[in-house]
């Protein structure tokens, strides 16, 4: 048994949230010069270029890559060989989260669903643990936007409906979103399991980096095939017309119930704010 | 791209002369005011009392921006949705107001108003709320202190990187664009 101090998750937690909301990951800054050549609109392309500078002055400057530094939300993956001590999981990741949009200068964005008083340190975490084999925990932090989160839904598709049902859910979210979720987008989605697990699914799915398939040959290629498609829309860069609406698709999925096709769409902006640590 | 430069107030033949589509950098004062403080403009207006600022000739900028890290102007500030201020914004147009800075598409009754008063929709980059914050020179808090980000601000900006959407002549980059691109 591995013994694990709890202040080690508040201060990676602390430092996650500020890396991830400062410094975009490289595959996205990839994905956007790579645009620049595959977008056919000089709106779009001017896009692109603005995009690149916001991700080098949001480095240099130290300052959010977007003023929305969203909803904390939070992956850990605990060892079951890892004991923790010193005060509640929970509480140490809210601690972290706490620390980190006021240290970092994060805006703080959470509030009462229906007073919308702010909770004013940007907690509740929203969180999801699992428990793996080995000694290690592995967090994984994305914070998330409202603009971009606003369009996605859960849906219990007839199993009849299958892939095309799928497809079409896929880009009614897309059109109904336009330029709101500040395109280019990345598309998550969950398939199977029931009507939670769908909705987490498709979170998971926007954790897989940029330009990795799912190692399923066919849903592989029904990734493509619904990039192809949400390209096709001309909603573009920013939603001002152009060639690349999305910079990826990905697909999770697993069994689900004989009488079901749960799927679950959760879109994501390009500020694709994630990072990761192992402790 | 070509990047035309303009300033404020804006001139009655700047407006005209915009169309849906080019790039501008802008140089002057804007306005923020997002969902609350529009909320309240409606508020003093019903009570028959002034606006906290002219706004005559203005801009307001739909931003709540993050907080100014200890040396700096301002934290990042991209701008928020357009839309949740659709029902506000006819109002403020036939009171004056002459430009508005967002993000996505606005309703009818905006785009109409905006034709009738002679007004301007510009998009500003969502998400380069970095980059934004370069532009901007000053800031000066100007009314409802306690909404926090949701104050209304008077920033200075200098070469405020824009593009306009919808113009004085009915145009409207989203759909235009969208339709170009479509396949
Ligand atoms: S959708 Fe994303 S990029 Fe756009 S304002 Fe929200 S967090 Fe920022």
């Amino acid at each position: 048994m591995r013994e694990l101090h709890v202040g080690e998750i508040i201060s990676t937690l602390e430092n996650l949230f500020i890396d991830a909301n400062i410094n975009l990951p490289g595959s996205v800054i990839r994905a956007f010069e790579e645009s620049i050549d595959k977008e056919d609109s000089p709106v779009g392309r001017e896009v692109f270029r603005e995009l690149l500078r916001n991700a080098v002055t949001a480095k240099e400057e130290r300052i959010p890559i977007c003023q929305d530094t969203g909803l904390a939300v939070t992956f850990i993956e605990i060892g079951q060989d890892v004991h923790l001590y010193g005060g509640a999981l929970e509480d140490a990741v809210n601690e972290g989260v706490r620390r980190a949009y006021k240290n970092g200068y994060l805006r703080k964005s959470c509030c009462d669903p229906f007073s919308r008083r702010n909770t004013n340190d940007n907690t509740p975490a929203i969180l999801h643990t699992r428990i793996v084999p080995g000694n290690q925990v592995k967090i994984t932090v994305l914070p998330k936007g409202g603009g971009s989160e606003n369009y996605g839904e859960v849906r219990m598709l007839v199993p009849s409906q299958g892939k095309e049902g799928v497809q079409a859910f896929v880009l009614d979210m897309v059109m109904k979103g336009g330029p709101n979720p500040c395109p280019p987008i990345i598309v998550g989605i969950g398939i199977g399991g029931n009507f939670e697990t769908s909705a987490l699914l498709s979170k998971e799915a926007l954790m897989v980096p940029l330009n990795i398939r799912n190692e399923d040959p066919a849903i592989a290629d029904f990734e493509l095939e619904i990039l192809r498609s949400i390209n096709r829309t001309g909603i573009g860069p920013q939603g001002y017309g152009g060639t690349v609406t999305a910079l990826d698709v990905h697909i999770k999925i697993m069994p689900c119930h004989i009488a079901s096709l749960p799927v679950a769409v959760n879109i994501q902006c390009h500020a694709h704010r994630i990072k990761e640590a192992l402790i | 791209m070509e990047i035309r430069r303009i300033k404020t107030p804006l001139e009655e033949n700047v407006i005209e002369s915009l169309k849906s589509g080019e790039k501008v950098f802008l140089s002057g004062h804007i306005y923020t005011a997002r969902d609350a403080a529009h909320k309240r403009f409606m508020e003093t207006l019903r009570e028959g009392k002034p606006l906290p600022f002219d706004i005559r000739g203005q801009i307001v900028y739909y931003c709540g921006p993050s907080p100014a890290p200890p040396g700096k102007i301002i934290g990042a500030c991209g701008p928020t949705t357009s839309s949740r201020m659709d029902t506000y914004t006819p109002t403020l147009l036939s009171l004056g107001l002459k430009g508005m800075i967002g993000k996505g598409k606005r309703s009818k009754a905006v785009k109409e108003a905006i034709q009738t008063h002679k007004a301007i929709y510009f998009g500003a980059t969502g998400g380069a709320g970095a980059l934004l914050s370069k532009s901007v020179v000053s800031f000066e808090t100007v009314a409802y202190e306690d909404l926090g980000p949701e104050a209304v601000v008077r920033l200075g900006v200098k070469d405020f990187p824009l593009f306009v959407i919808n113009d004085i002549e009915g145009k409207d980059l989203y759909e235009a664009g969208t339709e170009q691109y479509k396949k």
